[in-house]
């Protein structure tokens, strides 16, 4: 059955009231959750997902360690009322393992694990809610969690969705949108620009790619610029927290240089 | 480049903007659902020259001609505005801007597709000012609902919110400035036949108004206040105690109880249809059912028009019937009935009707064998009312003084027997006398007999050519608009200048394709043909072998997916074919000259290449895009002198020819196989000129060899094509299949075949059904085996274009071709199927991408359901366009043998009897008519005779009959009459 919603509407409008390359409202607290060494829980819109990073520490497997580095490991659960259908999703769901694999995929080039040989990352993503862009938001959150843990990175990586209904491309889709267009999702390190993962589970015409491409690349950077002031926001809040007004200029004049990977 | 930007909502707004909800699905599944909305502050108003907004389409001081808002107006009609006045939006004397609500468009589309597709249109048409408002988006008019509000009540908030936002934003955006005299402030009306509503609104400052109050003093009321629908009137006439009427009908059930008795099998959902013989009878077909329910009576059917989606509840097996065998005419048997009150009951005329049905509806009597179900009608699921074209009934008027405009209550009479009488209101009923009208349904009340609509406009005179081809067009639903701009913008810049360009590696038309330009190839087709789709060629192997090819016409090269003509197209569906008028699927600048395979110039196509034996068994197929240069266009008598005349050796010929014999090879093969040749009646108007287009005469159609020739090729051709498409896509190939009718459908057909010829007719598998047709043979009457042939068409399902992903792969099979499996391909110029078909097969050899909406089986099942309907449409009104000329060619014959004071005669087959008539086919004419008594005949249903005095008549007896064309004094109509001549004359029966 057709869709009863338009997904662009001839006034330019998706069904939620954004135009095709406005995306969703994002909320990002840092904050301390449990014994986590890092963690942030955020939010694209509706979709939530809260990510903890534990490590870099001993690995408790054997047979995981790598000689000459750390090994990321990357583990997805999804509360059984976050969307749609109420379907418990085990830990060894297919889509689940594949998501996780791609995620993993994703940083290890971005994260300095040469540093930590034979330890390990831990990085357990919790998705509370979902309304489309699951991997997006779990691959951005993971991004800051893995800063608030200090885990060296050389980039950022921010990932986007974008899809193209008939001919006209869009961004950061909703679950509404996913399941009506093509879609693709793209994960970019700012500094270089370089594409760190691209994934898509409809066929698209080549064209149509390109420009998706593209667009997702660049709405990537703007992502960039919110994560960046989160993750400033936070370290301030930390300093000043330490520091409490006693010598506040000496430490507290943090810079984008100043910190590793926070540009 | 484009602005990309992050949203920012704030906290505070979240319980406007965000929805978190429980639903439950159809199979019982509770899903949560999430949703959010952004509010923002560039949500254009569209009024031209405001100071906030960037955009607008509506003028900037409104529109000053009406009385009641001399400082300038806007309308904003509510959803029941657009829903119930759809014929006053769209009629061009009613210009008013209007502003409409993202609120009030999708609550129209939810409650209705066709009014919402109307709706869209008129937003684009030029002629009209509409600014589409987006209220939910914009922060000052997005509401939500609050709790214990209906969702109608929620609407109507939101809708009276927007109206006041609207006439405060336009005051806001025009401040007086000093010095300058006060501007004009235009106000903005809501629009609503709602009076509580309007209450609410005026209670709140919020100028309101009915759209009857608002359409009397507009300059064009008269014209205007008929388009209103009836709905609007009861409010506005209370003075009829409506209250005091009895009901004649049954009330529906709620939709929540029929939705519940069909899920538990105790009612049944299925499409009306009525009976064209006898408007007292109707019938549903429903799943749990082989033979169809029968409805009898006007309470059993309960207030259906043909094409309703209904609920019935069956009877008892001991009130189950078989259909009545009489031929019941609503115009005769109802001709007294007064329009103006036939609603109330008691009076005489109205007791003499309700004895006159009941006596028919009684005289249905039980029999034995052909029991079928019968039952009532106790719900509508949905009304498919369209407008429908009527003749007035001139008797119907209580005044016919041409001059009055009074208002009065008259009868229309649908063109369609299968359509009941309406009533409607109009000032203008007497200058529509003798006029073709176009007439929609608004209601039908228990307390009133008929439908109630109301007229929307004029087709032209009765007769007249061109009001007859439009109320064909209209009575088909065929769209024959022509093509808008954004449409024609599609076709090559260079027009009909377009060549295909020098061959060169550089070129893109050139781009994989093979040269094919020296291939001796030709097309054969009918006299006149313009839009030439296919060609073919043929030529000897040096293995022994032969190569033939098919080459069809390379639309998709020119019609892209997902481009204004792609959509008018798909829309479309198919051409159509009038006897004098052809309505294009594609602009002509396509289908008779870019895409059309002339002669001598050269052309891109898509070709189909196969070797085979002599045997005509294929030994390898491949297909490719082209460039060919046909060396003839043949018609096919053309084709066919010339393959018979000894003395041509050349090329051309030779290659026709082998084609041929193939040809019959492959028809033998398939032949034996088991395909069926079926007939229908196929007759050809033989028109005067062009210019008057008066029909001389009427003869049936040659069938010569070369049709064959070419018939086979194209099925080859779209057997080929559909394996290729079905095995690279395997859940989106459009397919075209023909399912094995049931054999119940045959029961009839078998039993008087039976009874009347003592033949047998096996339709056990469509092989048997050829071999017992061709059993089917009366020596001395060489025309028996096709009318055979006709009958047993009509038991047959229609054929129809599926997704393969669609159904299962068992149900692929086309019957009446005895293929496995099957497509269209070969005529992408007048069918839309065959575009889908093209591009399938292009990205199938990897010559180009598949458009991302052909990998969607949804959007493939939605084509394809739009061109399902136009294809059968098409048919419809070409066969219906045959029948006028039919009647013109009698018309005129008849004048002519008048003045030799002689009639037309005609032999005739009897293929149906009735207590009070005949059903005969005329072959010669390819005409049914009926033949009525005027009184009841002795009558024996088992065995199909009649007896009219001594002589007895029975199902395929040869007859004559007499054909007059006469004219009904009331409605004007046109009708074919018949009357026996031989072996009796029934002209004083
Ligand atoms: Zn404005």
């Amino acid at each position: 059955m057709a869709s009863r919603v338009e997904i662009l509407n001839e006034g330019g409008f998706r069904s939620d009231g954004r135009r095709q390359f406005e995306l969703r409202s994002i909320e990002m607290d840092m904050s301390q959750q449990g014994h986590a060494d890092g963690s942030a829980v955020i939010t694209h819109g509706l979709t939530q997902v809260q990510v903890s990073v534990f490590g870099p520490r001993e690995a408790k497997m054997r047979s995981q360690t790598i000689h000459d580095r750390a090994n990321i490991n990357v583990e997805i659960s999804i509360a059984p009322f976050s969307t749609g259908d109420r379907r418990k999703r085990s830990r060894g769901d297919k889509r689940i393992l594949e998501y996780a694999a791609a995620i993993k995929s994703t940083f290890e080039p971005a994260i300095q694990t040469s540093l930590y040989p034979r330890s390990q990352i831990d990085v357990f993503i919790q998705v509370i809610q979902q309304d489309g862009g699951l991997l997006q938001a779990c691959i951005n959150g993971t991004t800051l969690a893995l800063m608030n843990a200090g885990v060296p990175m050389i980039d950022f990586i921010c990932a986007v969705s974008g899809g193209v209904h008939s001919t006209h491309p869009l961004l950061d889709l909703t679950l509404l949108e996913e399941n009506d267009v093509p879609n693709v999702t793209i994960a970019v390190m700012p500094k270089t620009q370089k594409v760190s993962l691209v994934t898509m589970e409809t066929r698209l015409h080549v064209d149509r790619f390109e420009e998706v491409f593209r667009l997702a690349t660049e709405a990537g950077l703007v992502l960039h610029e919110e994560m960046k002031s989160a993750v400033l926001g936070r370290a301030k809040e930390l300093i000043s927290s330490l520091d409490m007004g006693s010598n506040a200029n000496r430490g507290g004049d943090v810079d984008d240089d100043g910190m590793t990977g926070f540009n | 480049m484009v602005e990309i930007k992050v949203l920012k909502r704030p906290r505070s707004e979240a319980v406007v903007t965000q929805r978190k909800f429980f639903k439950k699905t159809a199979r019982g599944k509770v899903i949560k659902v999430l949703r959010e909305r952004y509010l923002r502050d560039d949500v254009a108003c569209g009024i031209e020259g405001c100071r906030e907004c960037d955009q607008g389409v509506l003028p900037a001081s409104g529109d000053k001609n009406h009385p009641a808002f001399p400082n300038g107006h806007f309308i904003l009609p509510d959803t029941n505005v657009f829903l119930s006045q759809m014929d006053l939006v769209e009629s061009p004397l009613f210009n008013p801007p209007i502003i409409l609500l993202q609120t009030v468009l999708e609550e129209v589309r939810h409650r209705s597709l066709p009014l919402y597709n109307r709706l869209k249109a008129l937003t684009k048409a030029d002629d009209k000012k509409i600014w589409i408002f987006y209220n939910e988006y914009r922060s000052e008019t997005a509401i939500i609902r609050e709790e214990g509000e209906t969702p109608n009540d929620r609407n109507d908030r939101g809708i009276r919110k927007a109206t006041a936002w609207y006439n405060e934003h336009i005051k806001l955006s025009r401040p007086p400035i000093r010095g300058q005299p006060t501007p004009q402030i235009p106000t903005v009306v809501l629009m609503t036949e709602d009076s509580d509503n309007r209450q609410k609104a005026e209670k709140a400052g919020i100028p309101a108004s009915s759209v009857r109050k608002y359409v009397q003093s507009m300059k064009n009321s008269t014209q205007l206040l008929d388009l209103l629908s009836a709905e609007g009137s009861s409010e506005i006439e209370p003075t009829k105690a409506v209250a005091g009427r009895q009901s004649l009908y049954p009330e529906y059930l709620p939709t929540s109880t029929l939705l519940a008795g069909v899920k538990a099998g105790e009612l049944h959902q299925g499409h009306f249809n009525a009976n064209q013989y006898n408007y007292l009878e109707g019938s549903v077909h429903v799943p749990a059912f082989t033979k169809p329910v029968l409805l009898v009576g006007r309470e059993n059917m309960n207030r259906a028009v043909d094409g309703d989606i209904v609920v019935v509840e069956v009877f008892e097996e001991k009130e189950w019937k078989a259909p009545g065998d009489e031929v019941v005419d609503q115009d005769s048997t109802l001709k007294n009935d007064d329009a103006e009150d036939s609603a109330d009951e008691g009076d005489v005329e109205d007791h003499e009707v309700l004895v006159k049905e009941s006596k028919f509806v009684e005289t249905t009597e039980i029999r034995g064998h052909d029991k079928q179900p019968t039952g009532r009608i106790v719900g509508i699921i949905k009304r498919n009312w369209r407008a429908y074209v009527c003749h007035i009934d001139s008797t119907s008027l209580t005044s016919s003084n041409a001059t009055s405009l009074s208002q009065q209550t008259v009868f229309a009479t649908p063109v369609s027997r299968l359509l009941p009488r309406i009533r409607l209101r109009t000032r203008q009923a007497p200058s529509l006398i003798g006029q073709k009208i176009l007439v929609t349904i608004d209601r039908w009340d228990v307390t009133s007999r008929y439908p109630e609509g109301h007229f929307v406009r004029s087709l032209g005179k009765v007769e007249s050519k061109e009001a007859e081809q439009e109320s064909l067009l209209l009575e088909f639903e065929v769209p024959y608009r022509p093509f808008g701009k954004a449409i024609l913008d599609c076709l090559p810049e260079l027009g009909d200048q377009w060549v295909v360009p020098p061959k060169s590696d550089s070129s893109p038309e050139w781009r994989d394709r093979e040269d094919f330009r020296d291939l001796i190839i030709c097309s054969i087709d009918p006299p006149n043909c313009q839009d030439i789709d296919d060609a073919l060629h043929a030529r000897p192997l040096p293995n022994g072998n032969i190569e033939a090819g098919v080459h069809i016409a390379d639309v998709s090269h020119f019609v892209h997916a997902d481009t204004p003509m792609d959509s008018e197209a798909a829309s479309r569906g198919t051409t159509v074919y009038l006897v004098d008028k052809r309505i294009d699927m594609l602009p002509s600048l396509l289908g008779t000259n870019l895409c059309s395979l002339r002669p001598f110039v050269e052309r891109l196509a898509f070709s189909a290449i196969w070797e085979m034996t002599p045997d005509a068994e294929i030994v390898n197929v491949r297909f490719t895009k082209s460039v060919i240069a046909s060396k003839a266009a043949f018609t096919y008598e053309e084709a066919q002198i010339r393959k018979d005349d000894p003395h041509r050796q050349d090329e051309l010929t030779q290659g026709i020819r082998l084609l041929n014999s193939l040809a019959q090879k492959l028809k033998a093969k398939r032949m034996a196989a088991g395909a069926l040749n079926l007939a229908s009646p196929e007759v050809k108007i033989q028109l005067d000129s062009s210019e008057s287009s008066d029909p001389i005469d009427v003869e049936q159609k040659e069938l010569r060899e070369t049709n064959s020739l070419v018939e086979e090729f194209m099925l080859l051709a779209n057997i080929s094509v559909a394996k290729k498409i079905e095995e690279t896509f395997p859940q989106t190939a459009v397919l075209r299949r023909h399912l094995p009718p049931p054999r119940t459908n045959f029961e009839k057909l078998q039993d008087i075949l039976m009874k009347r010829k003592g033949m047998p007719l096996d339709v056990s598998s469509s092989g048997a059904l050829a071999a017992s047709l061709d059993q089917c043979v009366d020596i001395n009457e060489p025309a028996f085996n096709t009318l055979v042939r006709i009958m047993a068409t009509r038991c047959m399902l229609s054929a129809e274009y599926f997704c393969s992903g669609s159904v299962g792969k068992d149900t692929f099979g086309h019957y009446g071709l005895a293929s496995p499996i099957y497509t269209h391909f070969t005529s992408p110029i007048r069918r839309y199927a065959d575009v889908l078909a093209h591009r399938q097969l292009s990205a199938a050899i990897g010559y180009s991408p598949l458009h991302a909406s052909l990998h969607s089986k949804q959007h493939v099942e939605r084509v394809l359901d739009v061109v399902n309907r136009r294809h059968r449409m098409a048919q419809m009104a070409g066969r219906a366009s045959v029948e006028f000329y039919v009647g013109l060619a009698l018309k005129a014959r008849g004048e002519r043998e008048k003045k030799n004071s002689a009639e037309v005669i005609e032999e005739a087959f009897v293929i149906r009897t009735f207590r009070n008539g005949l059903g005969v086919f005329v072959s010669k004419l390819g005409i049914e008519g009926l033949v009525m008594f005027k009184k009841d005949m002795q009558f024996d249903a088992e065995n199909y005779t009649i007896t009219v005095g001594t002589t007895t008549l029975a199902v395929f007896d040869k007859v004559k009959v007499r054909i007059e064309v006469e004219k009904d004094r009331n409605t004007q109509r046109g009708r074919v009459k018949m009357s026996l001549v031989h072996p009796i004359d029934s002209a004083d029966l």
